[in-house]
């Protein structure tokens, strides 16, 4: 593999965001017909030298190397997609970067004809239509892109990178949206264009498909290169060792005692923003028992969690909290009635970043007596409890008086888990409750919420990660389309089952389904 | 009910439909093309004032008609560029800059007029633009009066919005437009310039808008009055979403509010003894508000309308 000719080349990048650095002295050398892949925590790097790479961000130091038709390596003016995309460099983004309301033609065609002509759609059409019976890329080119499913929009992404005749083609955590069986159909494409002679580079957290697609593995770690490996030839603990710099214990998970339901919903249906969020959902929450909400986003789960916060009210069907109704209750009722919940946008619904740690950590109990004197907040009370609680759950910020909008996601996670944990919660809906974090947050938090069922708590676990519902659930529920179907215990159940419920293909195994 | 068909039937009628809604035409494709590529111009009041003063003042001057016709639309590029400098290179606020360039630019336009024209106690007077004769067609019977004798600048408008429709749905210039005000990552990604885009989709916009101020002065009256753009340009931006941003329902928009306009005029005529004349001045607006409300509750706005896009940062 190495013996074929380097199609790009970065040479010592280093890139800081004021204090923070994060990219290091970085160099990594991308062979024609590779695949290699950047492996690396949240925040290890990866996607700020992706950015580079591609332009979007200007690099401190450092050169960007692309192989010209002259056979010799060219450095790239920094700071300019124009120049990359010209050098042969394709970027898939995380977030896609596509306009919605144009047609998956049209954004292929964005920018690759002059401005002041009227265009050649009929040639493009053809040179796309050869691409994809090329790739096996297929999607319908004519609808708007806003109608179009996750997976068949990033099908349109690298069709417009194919479509500029990309040399280097580089796509960010591209698997994060997609099912497992999504994701397998994009490896193939993937290895098919690094045959044809494609250099692809593949930034992801997940070890699993890091090892299944790749060549080459480059392990970044807090903007640093932790180490180089070929993929045949590595060890799967060693480049986890690498990834998170120490040994992290995994969290062992006994098996659950469950008791008695707590919550409860009664053939709930819900519509939101004109389309039916939910329809016609029974599910039901026992004590000492953690149940997995499996699904990819969008699928319902964000009504569910409306639903049980008591910030959405069913159009129809009944939900019901230790057998009384609570369909109509408010947030405030649900938390005063033991409900504990870990928003998914942590940062924007779990927290009001310009108040301060102490505030936020008292902001569902300012009516208890514990925090009032003689009709007023005890402010000194709150500052006790908060600084018992930073000590306790490890936050990590200057003091009970700083600005929540100050800490990073996996500090206000510990926050959010205070906060709520500290109020020995009954019902627990933890959304995402670690997406973005890094491995000891993860470790921490995955802890908390299994101590809490211990204690005899009923939680809901939503989350895309499967790696984390295999590691938390008891109970797997799969959502699709507004439907949330039982999968049964988690023991015994398979990534495979779970991946076609989430596309909505399978029935849930017999004798489970109700 | 008479009354009505009465009204309906008259050539004259039709007409001033179309002659009421001319300079809202330029004003609402102005304001389309900028909020299409994701930036609110509520300078358009103001740059109506401001193209209504420069081209009259131009005529007035000594220049050509169509000389005056080319200084309002380089007054509005102006205050354009301006807008844009704040909003689109700034990323200030575009509500609070597009309020200050109506305030700057209407009172820029008064002190002008005061200053170029001293010692005048009425408003002094130039030869406008008078309707085409266009053989054949302004000859018709009906149809001649009613659609066919129009000045220039009405028929100017018309070529207009052909013309913004076919830039923004046939051409790449167009796509990258819809697609800067969608979601500005899409054409940076693709290699071209989003701020390069929004400006001249700023400066171009309100070069159009200036140009519905022109007609006032130049068209369909002579002369240049304080008061006298009197909200068109913010019914303009009402009007914009009516049209879902689109040039064909932006002409119909117009036409319509003008056809209201130049009903209520003639049902005040007719029994205005019965009803205040307010209550009639009144129905264009109330009509425009009750259009929005069954409009407006389905808008599909451009998605990035509002918001700056700074290069380099994180998103």
């Amino acid at each position: 593999m190495t013996d074929a000719p380097v199609l790009l080349s970065l040479q010592n990048i280093t890139k800081r965001f004021g204090p923070l650095i994060a990219n290091n002295a970085i160099s990594l050398d991308l062979h024609r017909g590779e695949i290699l892949a950047l492996l690396g925590e949240n925040g290890a790097g990866k996607t700020t030298l992706m950015n580079i790479l591609f332009g979007h961000y200007v690099q401190d130091e450092g050169d960007v190397c692309v192989l010209g038709d002259d056979g010799a390596l060219a450095t790239l003016p920094p700071g300019s997609p124009g120049a990359a995309l010209k050098a042969g460099i394709g970027m898939v983004h995380q977030h896609f970067a596509l306009a919605e309301n144009l047609t998956g033609l049209a954004n292929i065609r964005l920018g690759t004809e002059p401005l002041l002509s009227f265009g050649r759609e009929s040639a493009a059409r053809a040179k796309v239509r050869k691409i994809i019976t090329e790739s096996g890329l297929d999607v319908d080119l004519d609808r708007r892109v806003a109608d179009l499913t996750v997976g068949e929009k990033q099908r349109i992404e690298i069709l417009k990178a194919l479509y500029r005749d990309a040399k280097v083609l580089i796509l960010d955590e591209p698997t994060a949206v997609l099912t497992p069986q999504e994701a397998e159909g994009l490896f193939v494409v993937l290895r098919r264009l690094a045959e044809n002679g494609l250099g692809v580079i593949f930034i992801s957290h997940k070890l699993g498909e890091v090892l299944s697609v790749s060549h080459r593995i480059l392990v970044l770690r807090a903007g640093t290169k932790a180490g180089e490996l070929v993929t045949a030839q590595a060890d799967r603990r060693a480049i986890a060792d690498l990834m998170v710099g120490k040994t992290v214990a995994e969290v062992v998970r006994v098996p659950a005692a469950p008791g008695k339901i707590l919550l409860e919903f009664d053939n709930v249906s819900l519509q939101s923003g004109g389309r039916q969020a939910l329809s016609r959902v029974n599910l039901q929450l026992r004590a000492g028992e953690v149940v997995g909400l499996a699904g990819v986003s969008g699928n319902g789960q964000s009504g569910i969690a409306a639903l049980i916060s008591g910030l959405a009210v069913p159009n129809s069907g009944a939900m019901r909290l230790y057998g009384q109704d609570v369909t109509r209750a408010s947030p405030r009722d649900l938390v005063n009635a033991g409900v504990a919940r870990m928003p998914e946008d942590r940062q924007h619904d779990g927290v009001v970043g310009t108040m301060s740690v102490a505030d936020n950590i008292a902001i569902e109990d300012v009516r208890s007596p514990a925090f009032s004197k003689m009709g007023l907040l005890d402010r000194k009370a709150m500052r006790e409890r908060a600084t018992a609680a930073i000590a306790g759950y490890d936050v990590r910020c200057p003091g009970p008086d700083a600005e929540a909008r100050l800490l990073s996601g996996g500090n206000v996670q510990k926050l959010i888990l205070a906060r709520v944990l500290e109020r020995d919660p009954r019902v627990i809906l933890a959304n995402q409750p670690t997406r973005g974090l890094d491995v000891g947050a993860q470790a921490e938090v995955h802890r908390r919420i299994l101590a809490a069922r211990d204690r005899g708590a009923a939680v809901l676990v939503i989350s895309e990660d499967l790696d984390e519902l295999f590691a938390l659930a008891d109970r797997f529920l799969v959502a699709h389309a507004g439907e949330v179907s039982d999968a049964g215990p988690s023991d015994g159940l398979d990534r495979g089952t779970i991946g076609l419920m989430m596309a909505g293909q399978a029935r849930p195994p017999v004798g489970i389904a109700s | 009910m008479d009354v009505i068909f009465d009204i309906l039937g008259s050539a004259n009628f039709w007409a001033a439909a179309i002659r009421i809604a001319t300079p809202l035409i330029f004003g609402v494709l102005g304001a389309l093309i900028c909020e299409r590529a994701g930036v609110l111009n509520l300078g358009i009041e103001g740059i109506f004032v401001a193209g209504a003063m420069a081209g009259w003042l131009a005529v007035y001057l000594g220049a050509g008609l169509w000389g005056g016709v080319l200084v309002s639309a380089l007054a509005g590029a102006l205050f354009g560029l301006l807008h844009a400098f704040l909003t689109v290179i700034l990323g200030l606020s575009q509500h609070v800059s597009g309020i200050g360039i109506t305030l700057l630019a209407t009172s820029v336009s008064y002190f002008t007029y005061r200053t170029a024209l001293p010692d005048v106690t009425s408003p002094p007077r130039i030869a406008a633009f008078q309707p085409l004769n266009i053989p054949g067609l302004s000859d018709l019977p009906f149809f001649g009066p009613a659609l066919f004798q129009q000045t220039p600048l009405t028929f100017l408008a018309l070529v207009f919005v052909a013309l913004v429709a076919l830039v923004l749905y046939r051409t790449p210039l167009g796509l990258a437009i819809r697609a800067v005000g969608d979601n500005p990552a899409s054409v940076e990604a693709q290699g071209l310039s989003v701020v390069g885009l929004r400006i001249g989709a700023v400066v171009v916009g309100s070069a159009l808008m200036a140009l519905g101020g022109a007609f006032l002065t130049m068209s369909a009256f002579d002369a240049f009055f304080f008061g006298m753009v009197n909200g068109r340009g913010w019914i303009c931006i009402a009007l914009v979403v009516f049209a879902s941003w689109q040039p064909g329902k932006a002409l119909l928009g117009a036409l319509l509010f003008g056809a209201f306009d130049a009903f209520q005029i003639r049902l005040q005529a007719q029994i205005g003894q019965v009803v205040p004349g307010q209550v009639f001045l009144m129905l264009p607006y109330l009509l425009s508000i009750v259009a929005l409300i069954l409009v407006a509750r389905r808008a599909d706005y451009p998605r990035a309308l509002l918001q700056p896009w700074t290069k380099g940062q994180r998103h």
